[in-house]
């Protein structure tokens, strides 16, 4: 019996589950997936927006200043990487500039700081490979860089060393009402036949969060849009320093061509409505890499690692839903988090807590709460005797095993073993970057998938790149 | 401990130990190789079939037996070797950062550095093929690590996207192994690998190789299910209504090996856009005083003799650096003129004696043509041939003597009567 089942383990339901567990509750995540981050915070842009985009007096306004100010704070003490690098949103035409006018006022209105037009000569000299035809842009300063899935793994590997538990592959598939001496609890099964039951329910299950509010008799349309992208190599990460953003049209943001917290360059995103999936087109790729080359001079596509694609939920509302249920009290809805999610979701998972939650039941601190993680990168930045002193005790630190990332099987091991472990190659990946580099996992996932059967005690042809059905091999040969 | 050697030498494989032996050889003792894996022997190690050592050794030897004879020849001199380090980085001063599980994280100093870092795969990611990311897609390097290192087969039906060696070979290493290999594609009109391996690989399999053809969209969501493969035309690009669909879980990916430069670049040694490996001299001691490169890192060969062959010079003249601390200067520039992707090396030093064997590559399959070395007006070197193919590196040998008569630079280029 927990106080609270979060439902989706994104970046959302992982801080909602974190904040849960700064209080005396029993608090449980719920993932669909064999691994949490397997939605929308895995694949998007990965920007901290300064929140100049949003119509005032929304929500999406209101959640992204405040998450905004609050990140550098989270990412502090959850370890992850995260960079004010600034935002540029740049103007091709005079038409253009006038919507930066617009945009610098109602940022302004939103409550963002440090907003100004700079004219094309300071422009150049900010973005040595901006584009000749680039008239002017609005600069945000505060506009930032975060990684979605570093940060939603550590919240969620924060949460459970706090005590929540969290349960895989739980696909919900009811929710049922049930009434004990305290009041009205709910039962909530899976489709392998799991079950958990609890008092309060979030939604935060993505893609998912229409389906879960129509299980308790609500009615949220949230739609899918995908998004695709192209991965440049951090050896070209010096092509820009800021987030370049197309002057906003009524089809949206456009695509972006940004430096990374990691320190690669990424182009993207599409917008297309028409499919769910996260298959790549030539037409999308396409027109990414036509975008990059209008935004500046000769991007380094030679140096091209991977491309992907990433859904991104969204609301018929056009804003976040953040809602207790109409039918269903108890239960509240996280759904529509769209751009910008990410930046808001650190003030999204304060909301919950203290302004809904709170009314519902009495919160009490809970005086064990440590809300520092050690980073997942943590090795890289000591210096050489701290690193011996750590190969000394623990030699599995001295071996390389991502030669392009620099990363050791003392990363890789502690990545699998703890909260939340990795049990696949991506799950390795997403938390060591092991195979994220250039040469895209072709010389360490041999020795990713071995440690990752040592360490579960399965076979090698087990292994799994993200989870039932995606085995490495086929069979042992002859 | 001692932190200081006379010559580092980066990479244990074929480069690496035919550059310690010959370092050793000519003089300098106190060598050390340094391996990241935690035998020597680099990709050969995983290279099983046979072929090797046909022009050095005049015997067909496997991978690890090619590799055994260098492993022993290092061993006989006692060469100090470390197994399981890696470089982390590389200072154009040749100091040499390194980490292991028993030494740590220490800095080395060197008099010459000689890299023999070989090269990588190009993966599916860096040719931006549409479709899903499913388990299933390999470098063809991976699965033959799978196969002939780890011994699980990565698949049952396979697709192959590029016609490079070690796709061929694992053409018929897939289907010795019972897995059904349904196409090779390649983009280009022409393989990219050895004549030989087309027929032994391919065709005495059955193997059905499609030029002018790619994937264009990989399907799948947890596990490959099946590629599309669309004709291409003269740029390259799919021709729609071309589109075959094959069923299959698993698609390698040989297309094209990248040499490892990334501790050369940090280094500040100069590299050559074509190779995309260091611009060297004919001792193969890079623009960067004291260091030098062999073997793919240097330039992507077609067969381990001739990396054997590059490397002893790499580790001769690293070696009289040591010795003399003298570094080579007074260049003769060699490019690449028409019909040739590239020339190595990029320059010669007139001062060092001996004769200079040049290493090219030509741009597309050529039938009847004549390769020719110019300087200016003047031709120094003319050979016909019957056939010139881009998968084979062409070498011309320019005597001594030829160098001393001129002083303006050099081109190598390719007079072609018909183009096939």
């Amino acid at each position: 019996m927990f106080d609270v089942i979060v439902i989706g383990g994104g970046v959302v339901g992982g801080l909602i589950l974190r904040e849960l567990t700064e209080y005396r509750l029993s608090v449980c995540l719920l993932e669909k997936e064999s691994d949490v981050c397997m939605g929308a915070s895995k694949a998007n842009s990965g920007i901290v927006h300064a929140g100049y985009d949003a119509m005032p007096g929304s929500l999406k306004a209101k959640f992204n200043v405040l998450g905004s100010e609050m990140m550098e704070g989270v990412t502090a003490e959850l370890g992850v990487k995260y960079r004010r690098n600034g935002a540029l949103v740049v103007a091709f035409s005079q038409e253009e500039i006038a919507t930066l006018q617009t945009l610098k006022k109602r940022g302004e209105e939103n409550g963002v700081k440090g907003l100004e037009i700079v004219q094309q000569e300071e422009l150049r000299t900010m973005e040595k490979n901006i584009s000749d035809t680039a008239l002017a842009a609005l600069y945000a300063p505060t506009s930032g860089v975060v990684c979605p899935y570093e940060l939603s793994i550590a919240a969620i590997g924060n949460a459970m060393d706090n005590g929540a538990a969290l349960y895989n592959d739980f696909d919900v598939t009811s929710i049922a009402r049930k009434a004990d001496e305290k009041g009205e609890t709910y039962v909530v099964c899976s489709k392998n036949g799991q079950e958990v039951e609890g008092r309060y329910i979030v939604n935060c299950a993505g893609l998912n969060s229409g389906a879960i509010a129509a299980l308790v008799g609500d009615d949220l349309c949230v739609g899918a849009r995908k998004g695709e992208y192209v991965l440049l190599d951090r050896e070209s990460g010096d092509f820009v320093s800021h987030t370049l953003f197309f002057t906003p049209t009524k089809l949206g943001k456009g695509i972006l061509v940004t430096q990374t917290a990691d320190g690669n360059i990424l182009l993207g995103p599409t917008a297309d409505e028409r499919t769910a999936d996260t298959q790549t087109t030539a037409q999308g790729l396409a027109f990414v890499i036509e975008k990059a080359k209008k935004m500046t001079k000769n991007p380094p596509l030679y140096n091209t690692i991977t491309s992907f694609a990433g859904i991104r939920a969204y609301s018929d509302r056009h804003d976040f839903v953040l809602e207790e249920s109409k039918t269903a009290q108890g239960v509240f809805h996280c759904a529509g988090i769209e751009s910008p999610g990410l930046t808001a979701s650190p003030a999204i998972a304060k909301y919950v807590v203290e302004t809904w939650l709170s009314q519902k039941m009495p919160l009490v601190k809970n005086k064990k709460f440590n809300g520092t993680r050690k980073p997942d990168y943590f090795f890289k930045n000591l210096t050489l005797e701290e690193k011996n002193a750590i190969i000394k005790t623990d030699p599995s630190y001295g071996k390389i095993v991502c030669r392009c990332e620099q990363i050791t099987e003392g990363e890789i091991l502690r990545a699998i073993r703890e909260n939340p472990p990795a049990r696949d190659i991506d799950g390795v990946k997403r938390r060591t970057r092991s195979g994220m580099g250039r040469c895209q996992g072709g010389f360490c996932q041999p020795y990713v998938a071995e440690l990752l059967a040592k360490e579960q005690g399965i076979e090698l042809f087990e292994v799994t790149k993200n989870g039932k059905g995606s085995s490495l091999l086929t069979g042992v040969t002859k | 401990m001692k932190k200081s050697y006379d010559i580092i030498i980066i990479g244990g494989g074929p480069a690496g130990l035919a550059a310690a032996v010959s370092a050793y050889d000519n003089g300098v003792k106190d060598v050390l190789v340094i391996e990241r894996d935690v035998r020597l022997g680099g990709i050969l190690n995983q290279c099983i079939h046979n072929g090797f050592g046909l022009t050095r050794f005049k015997e067909s030897l496997s991978g690890p037996e090619y590799a055994a004879r260098f492993i022993e020849e290092v061993r006989a001199r006692n060469i100090e070797v470390w197994t399981g380090t890696t470089v982390l980085s590389l200072t154009k001063d040749k100091q040499v950062t390194v980490i292991d599980p028993v030494h740590g994280m220490l800095v080395l100093q060197a008099k010459a550095v000689i890299l023999a870092m070989g090269c990588r795969e190009r993966s599916r990611g860096a040719l931006n093929v549409a479709g899903s990311r499913p388990a299933g897609i390999y470098s063809a390097g991976t699965a033959q690590k799978y196969v002939n290192i780890k011994g699980f087969l990565p698949g049952k039906r396979v697709v192959i996207l590029g016609s490079g060696d070690i796709g061929l070979i694992m053409a018929r290493r897939m289907t010795l192994e019972g897995a059904k290999v349904l196409a090779v594609c390649e983009i280009m009109p022409y393989s990219s690998g050895l004549k030989r391996n087309i027929a032994q690989c391919l065709d005495d399999f059955d193997i059905p190789l499609y030029l002018n053809h790619t994937i264009t969209k990989i399907e799948g969501e947890k596990r490959v299910t099946g590629v599309v493969v669309s004709k291409v035309d003269e740029n390259r690009q799919p021709i729609a209504g071309t589109e075959m669909h094959f069923d299959c879980d698993t698609v390698l990916f040989s297309v094209g090996l990248i040499p490892e430069n990334e501790l050369t670049k940090e280094a500040e040694v100069p590299l050559s856009p074509k190779t995309r490996g260091a611009v060297v001299y004919q001792n193969r001691e890079t623009l960067v005083d004291g260091i030098f490169a062999c073997g793919n890192v240097l330039q992507v060969h077609d067969l381990v003799d001739f990396v054997s062959e590059e490397a002893e010079v790499a580790g001769r003249y690293a070696s009289k650096y040591v010795l003399e601390g003298k570094s080579s200067a007074c260049a003769i520039d060699v490019s690449a003129g028409e019909n040739v992707s590239y020339a190595l090396p990029q320059k010669i030093d007139k001062n060092i004696s001996g004769n200079v064997k040049l290493f090219f590559r030509v741009t597309n399959t050529f039938r009847n043509c004549t390769i020719k070395v110019t300087s200016g007006d003047r031709v120094l070197l003319s050979r016909k041939k019957q056939i010139c193919v881009p998968g084979e590196m062409e070498t011309l040998l320019l005597a001594e003597q030829k160098l001393q008569e001129i002083d303006g630079n050099i081109v190598v280029s390719l007079e072609n009567e018909v183009n096939v």
